[in-house]
């Protein structure tokens, strides 16, 4: 068992060889690390920002006359920046950070272009400060996940291209034959956000095809940009931890067309009921319940490859957040494509419930792996462990505690909310009554994740500036001797 | 060889992205463009889009849709919200205002409910005062207090609890010029019905 938990570094090779793997994975690591902490200290930044604003956001709910006396602290204000911080913010920049590291060590060779990345950090900042700002000061785009203003859009859009010529120059660069799964989603996402995220902001609609155009990238940014972060991470970090290979290279083939070919076709589910071509809604659907295809074979080879080592869950932190993440694809996979039939619409449309279910794919899916990668990538290229495994197990608590609060109330006041709805003889405002208690509830957990953001940058600081203990050893939940023994 | 799986690996991404987008973008609206919108809609006035620009502003959008479901699908037609919304109901509208919540209820036939400016603006002022229980933020920054009303200038009919000590307040134009906006949602003219383009998602008799 404790061998397990040591990075296995070929024993095949010889004494030589193995001396020139680690100084080149020194090597590597070493190009990767300050734009890697930048993209990460930013990522964690946006994610206090958005946290905040999230929290503020809902209290709203609860209490409506709270900070209202002031524009710029409205509801309407807020809950946007809440979802731009912390979708173009936290994961893209946090992602991005991970993104880098992985190049490096996958494709086995030292970053290029780091000036490119340094400068797509710095840009990407500003578009975010930018865009939040002017949402702030009332110049909100007018559809949800494109509020940001043109200025602001074209700053990321810049800011995203300068990071894919770095990473395509990385991989044009590669040593190596094989190009692993976690590659794969990278460089597509390399390719499709920039080209999605330009087509949506570019003014090309009105109308109804506007709408359309609006839950294409809407749920395609999620496709192909926020997923695939998630996926790539924990592609990479169940095999690395555990110290075995991937389960199977063709259901990772499988799991990746698959998910490029039906999740493209997703987004119309955002409209079922609304006024758009049924033909056109009925095609998302499909396209929505295929996506048990990808979702299978990415869940089937995850839990292949960590069946009967999922006990080390006890031990590393950077597994138990991935593991974490990882189930929670499944479920919300699962959830969502039984979420977009009409039956399901019906009633979980324009209720809370949908809110519950984002936010079970961006926190307790991508969010969680991005947790688990940082617990992961930070020691190796900060030089320094993390100093208190207790505070990284409180971080868990609070943060998958928080999460599954959040979603449990989101999910059955929502449904309540929605059979209300569907009921005329409830008169509308009955339909606000009954959500109270269930949005006190979502306060609480959004508090609670807040809390855990909070405590990991703080320790994230820490790493940064090495300061703390000094520890010799992984910052494991329990000690190696406890591990060797079991 | 190896740049033969990269040309394959990209040109597959390019062209599962450009098929998605083709499929449920581009042919739904080129379909729709064709559309003539009933002459009983009229173009939004100016003031009605500097309203429109105000309900963007605020975030309305996040609490209240602007789309009425079929009969059989969902309570919209139980609640008499008004008759289905169709494509062309929305020619003249970009940004599009679907939205995705109903938080609060639908507004694209509030005028018809509510067609009254003082309950608006009061409202707007603070939603409490006429909607018990409402969860909806009081936007008290469109309204100016003043020691006396200007000439043409109504004051809100506030109780007395809440009216600000020797002042009266009235709607500033951003108010203004938002209830003028909602007051122009108005879609129950009739439409020749196009079952295709219309989601009826159950048996329409």
């Amino acid at each position: 068992m404790s061998r397990t938990l040591v990075e296995s570094k070929r024993p095949e090779a010889g004494a030589d060889q193995r001396v020139a793997d680690e100084l080149l994975r020194i090597a590597i690591d070493a190009s990767s690390a300050s734009p890697t902490v930048l993209f990460l200290a930013s990522g964690i930044f946006w994610l206090l920002v958005g946290s905040l604003m999230g929290a503020a956001a809902s209290l709203k709910f609860n209490l409506p006359d709270w900070l209202g006396g002031y524009g710029p602290l409205t509801f309407g204000r807020l809950r946007p920046i809440h979802l731009n911080t912390v979708t173009y913010g936290w994961i893209s920049l946090a992602g991005s950070g991970m993104i880098v590291w992985l190049t490096g060590r996958l494709c086995r060779v030292e970053i290029r272009w780091p000036g490119l990345l340094y400068a797509s950090a710095i840009l990407w900042n500003i578009g975010l400060f930018l865009g939040s700002l002017l949402v702030l000061a009332g110049y909100n785009a007018g559809m949800e996940w494109l509020e940001f203003p043109l200025p602001a859009a074209a700053v990321i859009a810049v800011a995203f291209l300068l990071f894919a010529a770095s990473i395509y120059r990385t991989f044009a660069a590669r040593q190596v034959e094989h190009v692993y799964v976690s590659l794969w989603y990278i460089l597509a996402s390399m390719t499709w956000f920039p080209v999605l995220y330009v087509i949506a902001n570019s003014g090309l609609y009105q109308g109804v095809g506007e709408a359309a155009m609006n839950w294409w990238y809407g749920h395609n940014a999620i496709a192909v940009w926020f997923t695939p972060i998630g996926l790539a991470g924990a592609y990479y970090f169940i095999p690395k931890v555990i110290g075995r290979p991937i389960y199977s290279y063709y259901l990772g083939l499988l799991g990746f067309w698959s998910f490029a070919l039906f999740y493209n076709w997703n987004g119309l589910h955002h409209l079922v009921g609304g006024p758009l071509p049924t033909w056109a809604i009925s095609v998302s659907i499909v396209a929505s319940l295929m996506m048990f295809v990808p979702v299978l074979a990415v869940a089937v080879n995850h839990h292949m490859t960590a069946l009967g080592h999922l006990s080390i869950v006890k031990y590393s932190p950077t597994l138990r957040f991935v593991v974490f993440g990882a189930m929670s694809y499944t479920a919300v996979s699962f959830q969502g494509s039984l979420e977009a039939t009409r039956s399901v619409q019906e009633v979980a449309h324009f209720t809370h419930y949908t809110v519950g279910h984002a936010h079970m794919g961006m926190y307790a899916f991508v969010t969680m792996v991005l947790f688990g990668a940082i617990y992961y990538i930070l020691p190796r290229i900060a030089k320094w462990e993390w100093p208190y495994p207790t505070l990284i197990k409180v971080h868990f608590w609070l943060s998958a505690v928080g999460i599954v609060v959040y979603f449990l109330a989101l999910t059955v006041g929502g449904w309540l909310q929605g059979l209300a709805m569907n009921t005329p003889s409830v008169p509308f405002i009955d339909t606000v009554e009954l959500t109270k208690p269930y949005l006190w509830a979502r306060t609480v957990g959004g508090i609670l994740m807040t809390v855990g953001h909070v405590l990991f940058a703080y320790h994230f600081s820490l790493v940064v500036y090495r300061a703390g203990p000094i520890r010799f050893a992984p910052a494991w939940f329990r000690k190696a001797e406890e591990v060797a023994v079991e | 060889m190896m740049f033969i799986r990269s040309f394959v690996f990209f040109a597959g991404v390019l062209a599962t992205l450009a098929l998605g987008w083709v499929g449920i973008v581009g042919v739904p609206d080129i379909m729709i463009g064709t559309l003539q919108p009933a002459p009983e809609l009229k173009r939004y006035t100016q003031e009605q889009l500097f309203g429109r620009d105000i309900y963007i502003r605020e975030g309305c959008l996040y609490c209240h849709s602007q789309q009425v479901r079929a009969e059989g699908y969902g309570a919209d037609q139980g609640r008499f919200w008004g008759r289905p919304s169709v494509p062309a109901d929305y020619v003249y509208d970009a940004p599009h205002l679907l939205g995705t919540m109903r938080t609060g209820p639908d507004l694209f036939n509030i005028a018809v409910r509510q067609p009254s400016e003082a309950w608006h603006l009061l409202h707007l002022y603070n939603p409490r005062l006429v909607a018990d229980g409402s969860l909806m933020p009081p936007f008290p920054w469109l309204f100016v207090e003043k020691e006396t009303p200007g000439p043409g200038e109504q004051p809100l009919a506030l109780p007395d609890s809440v009216a600000p000590k020797g002042k009266v307040v009235v709607p500033s134009e951003e108010a203004r010029a938002l209830v003028a906006y909602l007051l122009g949602l108005d879609h129950t003219y009739p439409v020749s019905q196009v079952p295709t383009l219309h989601d009826t998602t159950r048996t329409q008799k």
